[in-house]
């Protein structure tokens, strides 16, 4: 059980704030969510370049001489920016296979959070005003990013087991509210090849999103049938390059509040995440419906919805 | 040579199946003469493991005992300091469980009110609301916030001396309440907001909150309600006692009430007693555990329920972990439910004494689980709060008998490393080792 | 009138002042100041005052109210006015998830729309929206009304008792053992009165009144499927 936020900046005046006011929601949520926080943010998108975001239990031993170990196994130019116990390698976007590969052997304890033009995960256990400080999150500048705060309910409370899960390009996933049949389901996703490291039921949440769309569906169709395979309640956030997307289950006892200006789309497990943003007290405030998929993103149409 | 074998061929000894007994070929009959699943009340009736297979070792050459008057054995326990102005103080840990009025008679509310104050400890409304009689009765009154709001107030709720919210009992995690037409009698319906005579549905969730992140935000309300005076309680079925316990502490709760299967319920579903839920010997140590590695033990309080029958069981749970325990049904057998000076009348309704459940009926020959006026009237509440007040007693001394055996001056001294256990079952359950061996089943470092 | 500013003296205090109001009290109105959210704001008032809430509140404002008048001059979150015994509650905005749920007695108005579960296992209350409400709505009800403008969304009234539903918009889906039902000049005169009550302009012959059919009042196992 958790809090959830979100934002998706329209106005890119508001863009160096984006770390700011994630923060300053992800805080708000910290009673919905103790245990652990994360965030996602989408920011420094560069042509032909891409972006792994890594994390370490011993990051001194582990990030030391990392550059120059992977430029013997990949091409092109690599740079580190480390940031506590995670670090964001950017290399060259071709290279993302063959950096991963070379991780696994190089630095096998290192997890790999997330990979994408512009995504970066940050997470860990800890107060979420904690993790948060731990990251600069305050500092952090981008287009969009969405953040969780975990109260764990069937699994332990790890870095791991925190959101938000990468599920593809791009792609993570925040989620609150109990899964019923993810035990099952983490068994068929392992037989498909995905990988999972948790116990996590958000964990399988995620990988299904994964295999659906590795099967060929887009992210759009792979909520749609996530709402018939999946058992429990559920409300998801999810995180993609250009936007982000809301879907909750049809019984839909989670919550979920929504606020849109000229400036942004926002969203919160509750009001209150929502009320230190600017103007809101003209936004147009809203709850999703159930068993709806929505998506917001920059480019083409402002928001589009697919009833289920 | 006869009828039987008329050509000297011995035949074999008739044998009853395993599988289908007697027992479930009546069920299946039954299910296929009406059509509907057999409601009941009570708790699991099957054994289990239980607190049957745990042995407390006593004194010995290492261990010296207290002696029986002069050395005194306390037995008090404070319920509920964590969070509240007015923590609940017990002079026995023994409480008695939620059940509601309308389940059982006005009188027998009112008997387990005397009963439970003259020997100082609690009693629990149930999913009816509170009773003149009830709070008229009972020193300490812990009062039910269920997920059916019957009967719900705040007059009620800040009379009340602690608040228990019920997420689920041990009879059915995760099934609602169910009175059917027969007793649904005018003052009943009344409390309910019911039409009479009526089928009464409960819901098995809350009807404004779903979840531990919700569940804090609706005990911040309670008690911005109460003033901040009253311990909050969360009653969870020993489902995922681990996880529940944890998440209960971290939704804010000052005591957390764990019910095993054995736990009774006025009615439900037999399927769903028998088959849902984990014995309570089962359910102590993971709750244990959880607050332990929370910090919290002995802080948030921890009341166990679900068949509870004497002082032995008492100073097991004890023993293991909790800080007190909540009878039900023993409470209900000691007002005088299931006598045998009822057995004509039991044998009437088709059954026999101790066996009978069928409390949704209404036609309880003691009176007691009946809304029957005429059947009421068997039931002296005055009588039966001083037979519950005798066997609040009894319990007491028994679990301090055994307590000062082991050397103990309090009975929240009792530790598991007083207890062993008779069978595999009950040492990996309890996480005792095997009489006569330092070794359970899970123990770490034995590679099993 | 007296101010109280929730972010200078806090949750505990503004409730504190407000439950020490007593039945004779002579400040009868107050006003809450920077809502921003907050849960359990003015929850179980009991005295027959009435008190202005400033901005959007969280879950549970006005929860187990008695006799209190509450103006939310905002949108209000879940389970707001829960249990209420009597007085009135007026959202200006939205209402979210479990509007008035378990309520007993009084009136609860909203402006704008209200959302799923409105009128959960409802045991008296009256609700009455301009808007429109979400699925789930009345689920279980007992006994009250509510009195929608706009539409209702799915499962209207599922396993409901003797609780009524006046819907003027459509009503996307029914639940289970809720029928359309007759309207009579009975119910007229009852709309007419209590939309007056809520200040809310509409003609009671546009609405359908909606109810129990009764089935599942006693168990028969044709009707088995509908549990």
């Amino acid at each position: 059980m958790c809090g959830i936020v979100g934002l998706f900046l329209k106005d890119r005046a508001l863009e160096p704030q984006l770390g700011a006011m994630l923060t300053d929601m992800l805080i708000t949520m910290t009673d919905r969510g103790p245990d652990s926080a994360g965030i996602a943010i989408y920011s420094g998108e560069a042509k032909g370049r891409a972006k792994l975001t890594i994390q370490s239990d011993a990051p001194s031993r582990d990030f030391e001489n990392l550059t120059s170990e992977l430029q013997q196994e990949i091409q092109g130019d690599i740079k580190i920016t480390i940031n506590s116990t995670h670090a964001v390698l950017d290399i060259q976007e071709s290279q993302v296979s063959a950096a991963r590969m070379a991780l696994r052997v190089l630095r096998p304890d290192v997890r790999i959070m997330s990979f994408g033009t512009s995504l970066e995960i940050y997470k860990e256990v800890g107060l979420p005003k904690n993790v948060a400080a731990r990251f600069s999150v305050k500092q952090m500048a981008g287009s969009h990013g969405i953040g969780h705060t975990r109260m764990a309910t069937e699994s332990a409370v790890t870095t791991m087991g925190a959101h938000p899960f990468n599920t593809g390009d791009d792609q993570c996933l925040v989620h609150n509210g109990s899964l019923s049949n993810h035990n099952s389901l983490r068994r068929k996703l392992r037989r498909e090849g995905i990988h999972i490291e948790t116990e996590n039921d958000t964990e399988v949440g995620a990988a299904y999103l994964t295999w659906k769309m590795r099967e060929g569906a887009s992210l759009g169709e792979a909520l749609e049938s996530s709402l018939k395979d999946l058992d429990g309640f559920f409300t998801f956030v999810v995180g993609t390059k250009d936007g982000f997307g809301v879907v909750r289950d049809p019984i839909a006892c989670k919550p979920a509040v929504m606020a849109e200006t000229d400036q942004y789309v926002a969203f919160g497990s509750e009001y209150r995440a929502l009320v230190n943003l600017p103007g809101i007290e003209d936004a147009r405030v809203w709850e999703p419906e159930p068993a709806t998929v929505y998506f917001w993103s920059h480019g083409g149409s402002s928001n589009s919805e697919e009833a289920a | 040579m006869n009828k039987h074998n008329p050509n000297g061929i011995p035949h074999t000894t008739p044998r009853q199946s395993a599988t289908f007994t007697q027992d479930v070929n009546s069920d299946i009959r039954r299910a296929a003469a009406t059509g509907i699943y057999d409601i009941r009340g009570g708790g699991a009736k099957r054994k289990v493991p239980s607190f049957d297979d745990l042995l407390f070792m006593g004194a010995s050459i290492s261990r010296y005992p207290l002696e029986g008057y002069r050395e005194k054995c306390d037995t008090n326990v404070t319920i509920g300091g964590l969070n509240a102005e007015n923590p609940i103080e017990l002079d026995i840990p023994i409480t008695i469980a939620g059940m509601s009025f309308g389940a059982l008679s006005g009188p027998a509310k009112e008997a387990l009110g005397r009963g439970a104050s003259a020997a100082g400890t609690s009693t629990t409304t149930g999913d009816g609301g509170m009773t003149p009689e009830e709070r008229g009765h009972s020193n300490k009154l812990v009062y039910q916030y269920l997920p059916s709001r019957y009967g719900m107030n705040p007059d009620d709720l800040r009379k009340a001396d602690a608040i228990e919210i019920v997420v689920g009992q041990g009879a059915k995690p995760g099934g609602g309440g169910m009175l059917l037409g027969q007793k649904i009698s005018d003052r009943v319906a009344e409390m309910r907001n019911l039409p009479k005579g009526i089928d009464q549905r409960s819901a098995c969730r809350h009807p404004d909150w779903t979840g531990p992140d919700d569940l804090e935000i609706k005990i911040l309300e309670l008690r911005e309600i109460t003033g901040w005076k009253v311990p909050i309680y969360v009653k969870v079925a020993g489902a995922r006692p681990y996880y529940d316990t944890t998440l209960a502490v971290k939704a804010g709760a000052d005591a957390v009430v764990l019910d095993g299967m054995q736990g009774g319920t006025a009615a439900t579903q037999d399927v769903f007693i028998e088959h849902v839920g984990q014995p309570t010997l089962a359910i102590v140590r993971p709750a244990v555990k959880a607050l332990q590695d929370l910090g919290m033990h002995r802080k948030v309080s921890l009341i166990l329920s679900g068949g509870i029958r004497s002082g032995a069981d008492v100073a097991k749970a004890m023993a293991l972990g909790a800080d007190a325990v909540a009878i039900g049904t023993a409470a209900l057998i000691a007002l005088g439910d299931n006598d045998p000076k009822y057995e004509a009348e039991y044998n009437a309704l088709g059954t026999t004494a101790g066996a009978y459940d069928d409390w949704h009926e209404g036609r309880d020959p003691a009176g007691i689980t009946t809304q029957d006026p005429e059947l009421m009237k068997r039931f002296d509440p005055i009588e039966g709060g001083r037979r519950l007040k005798n066997y609040l007693k009894v319990m007491t001394l028994e679990a301090q008998t055994i307590a000062r055996a082991c050397g103990k001056n309090h009975l929240h001294n009792l530790e598991p490393e007083d207890l062993v256990a008779l069978t595999m079952e009950a040492a990996a359950m309890a996480q005792v080792p095997l009489c006569g061996t330092d070794w359970y089943p899970g123990k770490p470092g034995t590679g099993y | 009138m007296q101010t109280l500013d929730l972010t200078q003296i806090g949750l505990r205090e503004v409730n504190k002042t407000l439950h020490e109001q007593a039945a004779t009290t002579n400040q009868t109105a107050w006003t809450i100041e920077n809502a921003r959210g907050s849960h359990a704001i003015a929850c179980g008032l009991d005295a027959p005052i009435e008190v202005t809430v400033k901005g959007s509140t969280g879950y549970y404002c006005g929860g187990m109210n008695k006799q209190a008048t509450i103006n939310i001059h905002g949108s209000a979150g879940p389970g707001t006015g829960e249990n209420i015994m009597s007085g009135k509650i007026v959202i200006e905005g939205d209402a979210s998830q479990y509007l008035g749920a378990t309520g007993h007695g009084g009136l609860i108005v909203v402006k704008g729309n209200a959302s799923s579960r409105c009128g959960i296992s409802m045991k008296g209350v009256n609700i009455v929206v301009q808007g429109s409400i979400g699925h789930m709505s009345a689920f279980m009800g007992q006994s009250g009304n509510l009195v929608v403008l706009g539409d209702a969304g799915d499962a209207l009234g599922d396993s409901c008792y003797e609780a009524r539903f006046f819907v003027r918009g459509k009503v996307k889906s029914l639940g289970a053992d809720c029928e359309k039902k007759e309207m009579r000049p009975e119910h007229i005169e009852f709309l007419k009165d209590i939309l007056a009550e809520a200040e809310i302009d509409a003609d009671p012959s546009e609405f359908t009144r909606y109810g129990s059919a009764r089935k599942l009042y006693n168990f028969d196992v044709d009707n088995a499927g509908a549990y």
